[in-house]
């Protein structure tokens, strides 16, 4: 029977658990919210990992590790387009300019990458097509998928904390009234200091993680973190539109009415 | 008749429902019942499913209702429908329990996203031995110095009171700043 079903169901962890104790060749397409991964896998070994809207050629991976730089980068787009993986390995191997062991390497950090991405999907729709494998001029590799398991489980745990105390990206961030605090004292790593930078209430956590590149768990492990420092706190978007709600708070519309209603509930209170 | 509300809310085991039958002149509109979990059980033997109603006749021409929230999670369904068309929110933590004090800074987040309304923070039975001090807690829950935490004692009507006195006040300045 084929090997398909919905992620609330199956998880990403008991996925991998079976592939790898079947021993599977074949490959994961895991259709998540918005996004869809697919996942090569050899004798129940990880072979191959792309995201199907990103670019998951070596050009780009090694770019992505500071291995080559912008204009290395570009230049083998315009000029290398044609060649494939295996080939433009060989040639940076040949030149001297990465080793084998480099290249490995770092593919197998991507591959690694996207399926602890995967972690976090719990919706979403998967099937596992037997014997299918990534093309021939892609590099695989062959590695254990016991550590990536453990990984991700661990993560599973970060993420679901992280997902109870910023339940949702869209509200936005302020920092904290707390005269005498100043941020220039504070140790703050570069990437939280880029966050920092687009602190506004008129941001949401979202808009700050698509402009400072973080994916869902990274941008929760620093707000989490800031938050637990004290020095920012939520607050509802500035200018967001508040669904109208259906019930009228006061009977009257008329602010004076209003007003004498609140007075009137007051004296009620008092006379408790 | 005009009617208006407030919303009684809070985790799990907070005081909603003694806070609300501390002032209501009927007999609090309970949906009690028997927990199974065992550790709930450890904490009180009945809780609030769906809803807690209490009112207060202010004259022949208004009612205030006073609505208590379920306090678990599971029933946090009803928390939307309940905060439509609220003067305000009461939010309750137990003084006692900082392990529910992380649940409280987050059902605060979600009432407040459902409705921008003003609303205070009542730190309850603070007339326990153990009852954190109050400016600890506005520390773990996150509070700025502007959002009022008062201590308050659920059992005690003149505490309640207190508290929904405080709300007003906080309304009534809301409505004369909007004016400015």
């Amino acid at each position: 029977m084929a090997l398909r079903g919905n992620l609330r169901d199956f998880t990403i962890t008991q996925l991998l658990n079976l592939i790898n104790l079947a021993n599977k060749t074949g490959t994961l397409v895991v259709e998540g919210p918005s996004e869809t991964a697919e996942v090569a896998f050899r004798n129940g070994k990880l072979a191959y990992a792309q995201m199907a809207h990103e670019d998951g050629s070596l050009a780009f991976v090694l770019f992505k590790a500071k291995k080559l730089s912008s204009g290395q980068f570009k230049s083998i787009q315009q000029r290398a387009a044609h060649i494939s993986d295996k080939e433009l390995g060989l040639l940076l191997i040949n030149a001297g300019y990465l080793s084998q062991e480099d290249i490995l390497t770092n593919l197998q950090q991507h591959f690694a990458d996207i399926i602890q991405r995967l972690f976090t999907w719990v919706e979403g729709f998967f099937h596992f097509d037997n014997d299918a494998l990534p093309p021939d001029d892609r590099i695989s590799v062959r590695l254990d998928l016991e550590n990536l398991i453990i990984e991700g489980s661990r993560q599973m745990r970060e993420w679901e904390q992280l997902q109870d105390e910023i339940p949702s990206l869209d509200m936005a961030l302020k920092f904290m009234d707390r005269p005498g605090t100043n941020l220039r004292n504070v140790n703050l790593s570069v990437e939280e200091w880029r966050v920092v930078s687009y602190i506004n209430p008129r941001n949401t956590i979202r808009q700050i993680a698509n402009a400072t590149k973080m994916n869902d768990m990274e941008i929760r492990r620093i707000v989490y973190g800031l938050l637990q420092a004290g020095l920012v706190v939520t607050t509802r978007l500035e200018g967001a539109v508040v669904p109208a709600s259906t019930m009228r708070v006061f009977p009257s519309e008329d602010k004076e009415e209003q007003k004498s209603l609140v007075n009137r509930l007051i004296n009620r209170i008092r006379s408790l | 008749m005009q009617t208006v509300k407030m919303v009684v809310t809070g985790p799990f085991s907070a005081g909603k429902t003694e806070f609300i039958r501390s002032v209501s002149e009927i007999d609090v509109v309970s949906t009690e019942r028997k927990i199974s979990s065992a550790s709930e059980k450890s904490v009180k033997e009945s809780t609030t499913v769906a809803m807690d109603f209490g009112r207060i006749t202010v004259d022949d021409d208004l009612v205030l209702y006073l609505f208590g929230t379920p306090g678990q999670r599971r029933f946090d369904f009803m928390w939307e429908i309940l905060s439509e068309g609220m003067l305000g929110f009461i939010v309750m933590v137990d003084s006692t329990r900082p392990e529910t004090f992380r649940e409280a800074r987050s059902i605060l987040e979600t009432f407040h996203a459902y409705a921008p309304t003003p609303y205070v923070v009542s730190a309850n039975k603070q007339d326990m031995k153990e009852a954190w001090d109050i400016e600890d807690m506005r520390h773990v829950l996150r509070l700025d110095s502007k959002v009022k935490l008062i201590p308050c004692v659920a059992t005690d009507r003149d505490s309640v009171k207190a508290i929904l006195l405080e709300l007003l006040y906080s309304i009534l300045s809301e409505m004369e700043n909007g004016e400015k």
